[in-house]
């Protein structure tokens, strides 16, 4: 049900029936390991590209999600997913192990909350069991996007590390106490940041956009909510975010305000200013929220995936970089308003 | 919409201001003093390479950097081969990228990447994506000092 400016209300409730969330052995060393079905010891995954890897990491996260609810493959309605290598390939490869009616989408590290909220559309207007997911692959995303990965550039403190991993929900009509109940549609944010490895500092503000955007079109704050999750700003990314809030005269509670990539590798140096890549809001979301939700720890959450709607193309070319993201909030059953 | 337009402009001075405040600067003196460290350190161990073909071989001052040369860029590309060398480069910057280990690196590292689209357009076709800018701005650079060096040292021969 179309709410407010750029919202969807979900009346029927849509149900995260099950998740699958894969990674690969950076991650793995991160605090969240307990909360991934499957850790891969090796970047190649047994393949012999990284592309290929990236296409099994979105393979075996739908695997799992499908496996742990008892669905095979030919159960599922409509994919909808999308990711960072070039025209969509690694997700649409995997759409064709899968082969399920299948949406590519592009909303760089948005599209996980932007195929979540796809997916509960579907549900809503009758479809019986959806998939919505994504993967990133380290190695795979460099190479798309900056040097080659044992080039001796050196990093930015602002520099973000992108996150080995797949994720995925199965969203069906009923099935499960994890809800989905609103999502909010961002518009594209552009404040001028040029910097490629400055993302978060880019994204904030698109983040920023879309979270009043949903506060206004529900009527709701802060306070509706245990937790605000963004998907990849990392370290510097979150505090303009902060910041932006505080000058949008909204201020924010910095406990509340969590973001995926501070958490899904601690302080590890490698990941300077924090994670990023399309597997990063995934991977967290679907693992440790998703689990949060279940055990009762949290009750709604709003998860907010950032994405940089650049190319290396454009880069090159000088132009800023447009940004946007998108909302979901997740809540329980019991929860419910 | 004109108003919503300055508005827009108005918010991205503003974001770009505190966006540029709150940025970490980057430790421009430290990376320059470990720069200068690391890449010293790699032209000790050039040197020392130097004596030793010198005393060990017959090469003399001359003939001695060919060797010198290909051995640093031996134990660059291995170095990159064994992915360790991004990791000293994070740490030391230019000091690992100007001399030739850097070249070796930027050649090797861009042909391991490309390895998987094939040997002709993938290691052969992109070897020099990254190389391709130091032959193509290193030979301008020889050409026009090449010329100034010939105008000057014709001047003072003719005096």
């Amino acid at each position: 049900m179309f709410t407010g400016q750029q919202s969807w209300a979900y009346p029927t409730y849509p149900c995260i029936l099950s998740s699958g969330v894969v990674t690969g052995p950076f991650e793995a060393k991160g605090p969240l390991r307990d909360t991934f079905d499957k850790v891969y010891d090796d970047l190649y995954i047994g393949e012999n590209t990284f592309e290929k890897a990236q296409k099994v990491l979105m393979e075996e996260a739908c695997q799992q999600a499908l496996q742990k609810a008892g669905k095979s493959t030919t159960d599922v309605s409509f994919l909808f997913g999308g990711d960072l290598i070039n025209q969509d390939t690694g997700t649409s490869f995997a759409a064709r192990t899968i082969n399920a009616p299948y949406y590519g989408l592009f909303g760089a590290c948005s599209t996980s909350m932007e195929a979540l909220s796809l997916a509960a559309q579907a549900v809503d207007q009758g479809a019986p069991l959806v998939l919505a997911g994504t993967a990133s692959h380290y190695a795979a995303i460099e190479k798309q996007f900056r040097y080659p990965v044992e080039y001796g550039a050196q990093r930015p403190p602002t520099a973000q590390r992108t996150v080995t991993a797949g994720g995925a929900a199965l969203v069906a009509p009923n099935g499960s106490d994890v809800v989905v109940t609103k999502s909010t549609i961002g518009k594209v944010v552009d404040h001028g940041i040029k910097d490629p490895y400055n993302m978060g500092g880019a994204m904030a503000p698109a983040a920023v956009d879309t979270i009043l955007a949903h506060f206004n079109d529900f009527q709701v704050d802060e306070r509706d909510y245990d937790l605000i999750i963004t998907g990849d700003l990392g370290n510097l990314g979150r505090s303009l975010a902060l910041e932006w809030f505080r000058q949008k005269e909204h201020p924010m509670p910095e406990a509340k305000f969590q973001d995926c990539g501070l958490l899904i590798y601690d302080d590890a140096p490698e990941a300077m200013s924090g994670a990023s890549g399309t597997g990063c809001s995934a991977a967290v979301v679907f693992g440790k929220v998703l689990n949060d939700l279940k055990n009762g720890r949290l009750q709604r959450v709003l998860a907010v995936a950032t994405g940089a709607l650049l190319s290396p193309l454009t880069y090159q070319q000088q132009e800023s970089i447009p940004c946007i993201a998108h909302a979901v909030t997740l809540e329980t059953k019991g929860g419910l308003s | 919409m004109a108003n919503s337009t300055s508005k827009t402009s108005m918010e991205t001075e503003e974001y770009k201001q505190i966006a540029n405040r709150m940025e970490p600067k980057r430790p421009l003196g430290m990376n320059c003093l470990k720069a200068f460290l690391v890449g010293g350190f790699i032209c000790v161990i050039g040197q020392l390479i130097q004596m030793f073909y010198m005393m060990t071989f017959n090469f003399n001052e001359h003939t001695v950097a060919d060797p010198t040369v290909a051995t640093l860029i031996f134990i660059a590309v291995l170095l990159t081969g064994f992915g360790v060398y991004d990791k000293f480069s994070q740490f030391s910057g230019g000091g690992t990228i100007v001399p030739v280990t850097g070249f070796a690196n930027a050649m090797s590292a861009t042909a391991i990447e490309y390895r998987s689209e094939g040997y002709v357009l993938g290691v052969g076709g992109n070897m020099f994506k990254l190389a391709g800018s130091v032959i193509v701005f290193g030979t301008v650079a020889a050409f026009v000092i090449g010329i100034i060096y010939a105008i000057v040292t014709q001047q003072w021969e003719g005096m």
